[in-house]
């Protein structure tokens, strides 16, 4: 009974994990159910993420890490002053995982690990207050890459590898707060691409004091998706010269997809396994989301500013049973959005995420990893100061924002 | 320990259960009140203004961004109720009349092939709005675009029937959604038991005069009492407006039903009047030179005339002398034709600082002479002799005095047209504020709100509005009545009103939501 009330405990108080801006850190179900740390864990080939270097200590010859989970989230805006409201109606975010770890001998290994750390997905009702910032928007990037990893002690060893990213992007928002065609129908434009593609790279490096204590450093590099072959959509422009012609055209447009790093610790004590990391996300380089366009409309410029964030991780595991290990984690996400730079297309403020989970043995080879996180955002005043209207003006459109999301996911481990 | 993990369990399942929610959710009850007010039946009383006439027509759009249908939105979070319109057809504007033109689609801003904007009546499609396709009602907003403060009254049931059009009797907006052809406008308000009314009545008893460039008559001067006798043209008498007035408020006011009463702005607040400007002669050095000679010579000819009738010569030096009009290089003010009296012989005279010229005067004239003086190579000639020191015939001087092309009368407003239109309209808001207070109605003043607007402009959300024509945001195509984002201000100022009156606490509207003009290139 104790120890039924113990995993009720664990699943359903322990959930939490995301980060801020577009960045989704959901890349392994283990990692996940303990807060998202990992950089100084040695327990699975999740090891590809969060840090190369400590794959030449994983036991087995061979391992596997497949996992997804469910995003479930929500956001609602108000403005109390000009009665307005409005909530998302977000489809379900499903970033996956696949992670692969080969030992070649007793100082090297190799893996492969396919993951989607950004990404965003936000649908307000069409023609919202915030319509000229955003109807809707679908950001995703799969990154695939290639590891290595070096034993250089039984202290020391280092890791990396090559990282390809692939991207897609569907955004739509109005032009404007106000132009229409003469039937009133809102001016919009959406731009969409896909198979946007660049490289990137990480390296790692995990220091062991003793059989108990490890130490890890990751960093990933920036990767910047230029978007050049997509199509812009325009949509009820008055058929006027005055403003652009509606149909498809092309665009260009970069999004950065930030640099990250990483260091944290994990101390294991009979039974038990605490994990620490700390996050520095460069979102610095997000300075500005500008789009122009080919068929002469006045280019879109959306100044971001945000500023690089630090996420502070904590994991816990039990090993309950033979068969079951327990997982517990919580994490403090700053916000890289700064005042008065708070678009709705990305509304995420400062956030507390709690997580939990356990593994069954199912085999002494086979293990499910399941994962729970909820997200709790706390509600703000925010606005976004620097929106361009029709005749080149500045203008502000803000409100009280609150956010939700949490995320079941499962998974599966396999040795040999 | 068990206890406390099973509170954890719940706690943290609760947690997960829990979608977003606002401390303070708008929705809840107490966040916005009505006050003393009662929403729930809202009737709004008027003209154009109220109808949500813009570009010179009435369509859909305009209609639902009237300041009335933006104001019962806002009062829907506070017990409002459904608020009805009678929508056009369409988006086109104009309005089908059986045995007549239609009246004209709305005006876009369309684009020339040199790149320059200007209001064009929209061409892309007909009008599909018919006056005799009567609508069944009732209708909340009750505006009707023309009509004056004595249309509404009892007495003027019939207004809307379909049989008085031919006869100017009838309004073609109200016979759209008139309870039968006999009812009056005051009539079909008062049956639907209103809770709340807004009335803003009386701007055509003065615009009416004024948008004619003052052609009519001004009936606190004529002391005409009889409204039906009045032309579309004429200033009411301040005793007829009064009394209509009265009779509206008394009996919308009947039983303490609440209410706004809206003031009328002056006619400087309108593009319609200080679009072109008095002073929009714009001449370089020999210009300015070659006419000031042609008005000496115009003196020297009025001299001769004059004294010629046998008046002493040095009396029509003097007489002729107000023709003796000096211009500089720059800008100059026109000539506005005035009456030919024994001490103004020629009828005109240059105007003055505040007279005003209307939007609808044609500027391609004015660039020709209009204005001013048509200075043909035959009129050139005869300055020529008179410069040399010759003596023109009387033929010559006859041309001279012919090329002398001062404004009509219809195409401006001069300081008497001025004083009338100022005269009526204080008296007007006078007899408006009065009865406010006298029925312990809320009192707008939107006059006050309008002249912001054209004097500095009112700061919104990423800009100002102004009445700039067309640039400004605040009015439509036609320079007389607000564009979407004016009626926002006129809701807000509404808004500001009742919770003063009445201690209502609504939400306002974000001017910067609201659209300005329509740019079109669908025009002939």
């Amino acid at each position: 009974m104790r120890k039924l009330l113990l995993l009720v405990l664990f699943v359903s108080v322990t959930a939490v994990t995301y980060a801020g801006g577009y960045r989704v850190s959901v890349q392994g179900q283990r990692a996940m159910a303990m807060g998202h740390t990992g950089v100084a864990v040695v327990n699975s080939a999740e090891l590809v993420f969060f840090n190369p270097a400590g794959l030449v200590y994983l036991e087995n010859k061979l391992n596997v890490s497949v996992g997804a989970s469910a995003i479930f989230s929500d956001v609602i805006f108000q403005n109390e002053e000009l009665g307005a409201s409005a909530e998302t109606d977000n489809s379900v975010g499903t970033p996956i995982n696949l992670y692969v770890s080969y030992k070649l001998n007793d100082w090297m290994s190799v893996g492969l690990g396919v993951y989607t750390p950004y990404g965003s997905e936000v649908t307000w009702p069409t023609d919202w207050a915030g319509s000229h910032l955003v109807n809707n928007i679908d950001l995703s990037a799969i990154f695939i890459q290639p590891t290595v990893s070096f034993k250089l002690s039984e202290f020391l060893s280092i890791g990396g590898g090559p990282i390809y990213a692939s991207g897609s992007v569907n955004f739509n928002r109005n032009a404007n707060r106000t132009t229409t065609d003469l039937d009133g129908n809102r001016s919009n434009i959406t731009v969409d691409d896909s198979g946007v593609s660049n490289w990137g790279w990480t390296v790692g490096a995990m220091f062991n004091f003793n059989d108990n204590l490890r130490l890890g450093f990751n960093y990933r590099s920036e990767i910047t998706i230029e978007s050049e072959d997509g199509e812009a959509i325009f949509a009820n422009f008055p058929n006027s010269p005055g403003v652009p012609p509606n149909g498809a055209t092309g665009f260009k447009a970069e999004l950065p997809l930030p640099a990250e790093l990483t260091v944290g610790l994990s101390y294991e004590y009979e039974k038990w396994l605490f994990a620490f990391d700390y996050n520095r996300q460069f979102w610095g380089v997000y300075e500005s989301l500008d789009l122009t366009f080919e068929n002469g409309a006045p280019p879109s410029i959306n100044p971001r500013n945000y500023k690089n964030s630090s996420v502070y991780r904590f994991g816990l595991q039990y090993q309950a049973t033979e068969k079951i290990a327990l997982r517990a984690g919580y994490y403090r996400d700053e916000t890289p959005v700064q005042p008065g730079f708070f678009a709705p297309e990305t509304p995420r403020n400062s956030s507390d995420g709690f997580s939990g989970g356990l593994s069954f043995a199912v085999t002494s080879k086979l293990a499910i990893d399941a994962s729970f996180f909820y997200l709790r955002f706390e509600e703000i005043d925010a606005s976004y100061d620097f929106g361009t209207n029709s005749t080149g003006g500045t203008e502000s459109f803000g409100g009280t924002y609150k956010s939700g999301a949490f995320a079941p996911g499962l998974g599966l481990t396999y040795k040999l | 320990m068990k206890n406390n993990i099973k509170y954890l369990a719940i706690l943290a399942l609760g947690l997960v259960a829990c979608e977003p929610e606002f401390d303070n959710p708008i929705e809840d009850a107490g966040t916005y009140s009505s006050g003393e007010a009662d929403f729930s039946t809202y009737v709004a009383l008027g003209n154009s203004l109220t109808a949500g006439f813009a570009d010179g027509a009435l369509y859909i759009t305009g209609q639902e961004n009237s300041y009335p249908n933006i104001l019962s939105k806002q009062f829907a979070f506070a017990g409002g109720g459904d608020f009805t319109q009678p929508l056009m057809d369409d988006n086109t504007g104009g309005l089908l009349i059986p045995g007549t033109d239609p009246l004209s689609n709305r005006l876009v801003l369309a684009f020339d092939a040199m790149g320059n904007p200007g209001p064009k009546p929209f061409a892309g499609a007909a009008p599909t709005t018919s006056v005799a396709n009567v609508l069944t009602g009732p209708f909340n907003n009750m505006g009707v675009p023309g009509a004056r403060v004595y249309h509404l009254v009892s007495a003027a049931a019939g207004y809307g029937n379909i049989a008085g059009l031919a006869t100017g009797q009838a309004n073609p907006y109200f016979v759209r959604f008139a309870s039968s052809p006999t009812a009056a406008i005051i009539d079909d308000a008062v049956a639907q038991n209103p809770t709340f009314f807004s009335l803003w009545i009386g701007n055509n008893d003065i615009l009416g005069y004024a948008t004619s460039g003052g052609i009519g008559k001004d009936h606190n001067v004529t002391g005409n009492l009889m409204a039906g006798t009045y032309s579309g043209d004429d200033i009411t008498n301040n005793m007829v407006f009064a009394g209509a007035y009265n009779e509206l408020v008394t009996k919308l006011a009947a039983g303490g039903t609440k209410g706004v009463l809206l003031n009328l702005p002056d006619v400087t607040s309108i593009p319609f009047f200080t679009t072109v400007p008095n002073n929009a002669l714009v001449l370089d050095a020999a210009t300015a030179a070659s006419l000031t000679g042609f008005f000496q010579a115009v003196t020297g000819i009025v001299t001769a005339q004059v004294a010629g009738t046998g008046v002493p010569l040095a009396q029509a030096q003097a007489l002729a002398s107000q023709y003796a009009i000096t211009f500089s290089a720059g800008a100059n003010r026109f000539l506005i034709k005035t009456e030919v009296t024994p001490t103004n012989p020629l009828g005109f005279r240059q105007m003055t600082e505040q007279e005003l010229l209307l939007l609808t005067i044609d500027r391609g004239a004015l660039a020709q002479g209009y204005g001013s003086v048509m200075l043909t190579p035959e009129v050139l000639q005869v300055l020529g002799i008179l410069q040399a020191g010759g003596t023109p015939t009387a033929a010559q001087g006859a041309m001279v005095i012919a090329a002398i092309s001062a404004i009509d009368d219809k195409d401006a407003l001069d300081s008497g047209e001025l004083d009338a239109i100022s005269t009526a309209r204080t008296s007007f808001n006078a007899t408006i504020a009065g009865l406010a207070a006298a029925n312990n109605l809320a009192l707008y003043d939107a006059a006050s709100d309008l002249a912001q607007v054209a004097d500095g402009g009112i700061a919104i959300n990423g800009g100002v509005v102004t009445s700039q024509f067309v640039t400004g945001g605040g009015f439509s195509l036609d320079g007389v009545h607000p564009s979407p984002r004016g009626h926002a201000i006129v809701t807000n100022g509404i808004l500001e009103a009742i919770k003063e009156t009445y201690g209502v606490n609504l939400p306002a509207v974000d001017p910067s939501d609201f659209g300005t003009i329509t740019l079109s290139n669908e025009v002939n």
